[in-house]
């Protein structure tokens, strides 16, 4: 059979298929404390619009008072927004009565920072509770808790109390207490701000293992880059109660446009520069100054030699000042910043070579 | 001296004022808990943005319990004898002296008990919450048993209070070892008989403290290391 163009109509192109609509959808919403009396109201978000595809993982990263708290409560309704709409699977919960209210949050599931578990029930009865609270037979109760603890790893300490697990464990039985009613949605609140880094990591292998196996929608907010880093696949970045910058995850960092993600990006990237150059640092070059340039890598580019290539094809020298290779959502992404001598002709060659390679350039500045 | 205190008539007026007394505390620590520990959890939870938000209604309890708790129990006694005659039928003796001792007792509760439910952390509430529980699954499954350890200690003081309020009833004939002691001890001048009441009512006391620590210590699932 001949290829006829016809065949690609965008009927017949899967990839065409509108995206279906997303799980979690915050419309124009606004939240609005009232202040208390002598002071004025004060805003914690305003006109937020987000959107969490159906099984992603979305990050919210801000600073602390940035309103990332807010927001996330907005999703379960712990928070009622004071304009706008919070859609969760067709439903919107801001206008939910109460009643109706605590029975969608059974369909959202939350981890807290500090685990939030009863210290008088054991690692089993905790899993237990939101099954008590939506009125589950105990034989039901029996059949469900113990393969969720099987889950998250904890089935020998199903008879211990909170005193006697780790941070870590305990945040597995809060994961395991989360997905206890079947949840389509996990909300995360700084599930790993009081853990050390190595249970953080082991912590987020698990929630990318709920997120893959049971199609779990996580809606998580954090200060740490390194979460974002290490479980999403998009990120907001929240300032101010306004959400600057939102994309997939690897284009943030690869090319951060606002200053906040920015300056979130390099937190991590390691890619500002060590103080005593950057205060020395000028925008004009001087007598036998050096320019410093950052070559930034992403994807397939990384792996091509291009310093070597550079030197030969341009025959210049570069000092190397800075790099690091990083890996996000397993696509290596590098900067490496380099000096070269101050040569208008010299800083150009070297500028369209890069850019032919692929690389981003980025003059920093000259350095005496 | 000694021979007094043990003999037939003091021993069993002993024994008795000693049963009285643990009549008299147990009837009103049981009713009087009956009543403060619904208000407690209830003062607990009241206030503006809580659970059972009803700022106006904690505000005038809270009035109500704060007067109670400040008149002088042996004024408190006499204030109410009208009261007392209605619900016990009589304004002496020991089933009359439970009256005061019961009135006295449920405000004081009710502030040890809303004391325990407030120490329970923030975070649980709001975990439950987000699980979709009631206000009323909240206070059974999450502030009563998380405060429990709290709410034993809590009643523990209320009942070594009791046990000194029940002191003063005999001014309405309520009997019981203080009164015995007030009676005999006092008037009628017999130290031993004195002593020998305040020794047990120490060897009491302290009964009903150790209990309570064991108590508080068994439902306390915090500290297992």
């Amino acid at each position: 059979m001949t290829l006829t163009p016809t065949s690609f109509s965008p009927a017949a192109a899967p990839a065409a298929a509108p995206p279906p609509p997303a799980l979690i959808q915050l419309r124009e919403v606004e939240k609005t404390y009232a202040g208390r009396t002598g002071t004025g109201a004060v805003t914690a978000l305003h006109t937020i619009t987000l959107d969490v595809p159906k099984g992603a993982i979305l990050g919210v990263i801000g600073r602390s008072g940035a309103g990332k708290s807010t927001l996330i409560r907005l999703v379960n309704g712990l928070e009622r927004p004071t304009r706008g709409q919070v859609i969760v699977d067709g439903t919107d919960i801001s206008a939910l009565d109460e009643r109706a209210l605590r029975h969608e949050r059974r369909s959202i599931g939350m981890i807290f920072q500090h685990f939030n578990l009863l210290a008088r029930r054991t690692a089993y009865d905790n899993v237990a509770l939101p099954l008590e609270i939506a009125g589950v037979s105990s034989a039901a109760i029996k059949n469900k808790v113990m393969p969720l603890l099987d889950l998250v790893g904890l089935a020998d300490k199903a008879r211990r109390y909170p005193a006697e697990l780790s941070g870590g464990q305990k945040q597995r039985v809060g994961i395991a207490r989360a997905l206890a009613t079947d949840p389509k949605v996990l909300l995360s609140d700084e599930a790993t701000s009081a853990l050390d880094p190595e249970t953080t990591e082991q912590i987020l292998a698990l929630l990318r293992q709920v997120n893959a196996e049971l199609d779990l929608t996580i809606l998580l907010i954090t200060h740490e880059m390194s979460v974002i880093k290490a479980v999403t696949d998009r990120v907001a970045v929240i300032d101010g109660g306004r959400i600057v910058e939102e994309g997939p995850t690897f284009d943030l960092f690869t090319r951060p446009q606002h200053p906040t993600t920015r300056s979130f990006v390099s937190s991590i990237t390691g890619n500002e520069l060590p103080a005593h150059l950057a205060s020395r640092l000028s925008a004009q070059p001087l007598a036998g100054s050096q320019v410093l340039v950052r070559l930034t890598f992403t994807g397939g580019d990384a792996s091509q030699p291009f310093l070597s290539v550079l030197t030969r094809k341009l025959n210049i020298d570069l000092g190397i000042i800075q790099g690091n290779v990083d890996y996000i959502g397993g696509h290596p992404f590098g900067t490496l910043v380099v000096s070269t001598p101050a040569d208008q002709a010299h800083l150009q060659a070297l500028t369209d070579a890069s850019r032919e390679l692929g690389l981003q350039v980025e003059v920093l500045g000259y350095v005496a | 001296m000694w021979p007094d205190v043990f003999s037939p008539q003091i021993l069993n007026l002993l024994i008795s004022s000693f049963g009285q007394t643990l009549y008299m505390v147990g009837v009103s620590g049981l009713i009087g808990s009956l009543i403060g520990i619904p208000l407690g959890v209830f003062l607990a939870t009241s206030r503006s943005g809580e659970l059972f938000a009803a700022p106006w209604i904690n505000s005038v309890l809270g009035l109500i319990v704060n007067a109670a708790r400040s008149t002088p129990f042996i004024i408190l006694v006499v204030a109410i004898v009208p009261l007392t005659r209605f619900l016990a039928g009589t304004s002496i003796g020991t089933k009359a002296a439970i009256v005061p001792l019961t009135i006295a007792a449920a405000p004081f509760i009710a502030r040890v008990i809303e004391g325990a439910i407030r120490g329970v952390d923030q975070g649980l509430i709001e975990a439950a919450r987000a699980m979709g529980a009631t206000p009323m699954q909240i206070v059974r499954k999450v502030l009563l048993p998380e405060a429990l350890p709290a709410i034993t200690l809590a009643l523990t003081l209320t009942v070594v209070s009791l046990i000194g309020y029940s002191a003063m009833v005999g001014a309405v004939g309520g009997g019981g070892l203080g009164d015995l002691g007030i009676r005999f001890g006092y008037q009628r001048f017999m130290p031993d008989v004195m002593l020998t009441v305040v020794i047990v009512l120490i060897i009491l006391v302290q009964g009903v403290q150790s209990l309570g620590d064991f108590l508080a210590r068994r439902f306390d699932k915090r500290s297992r290391f």
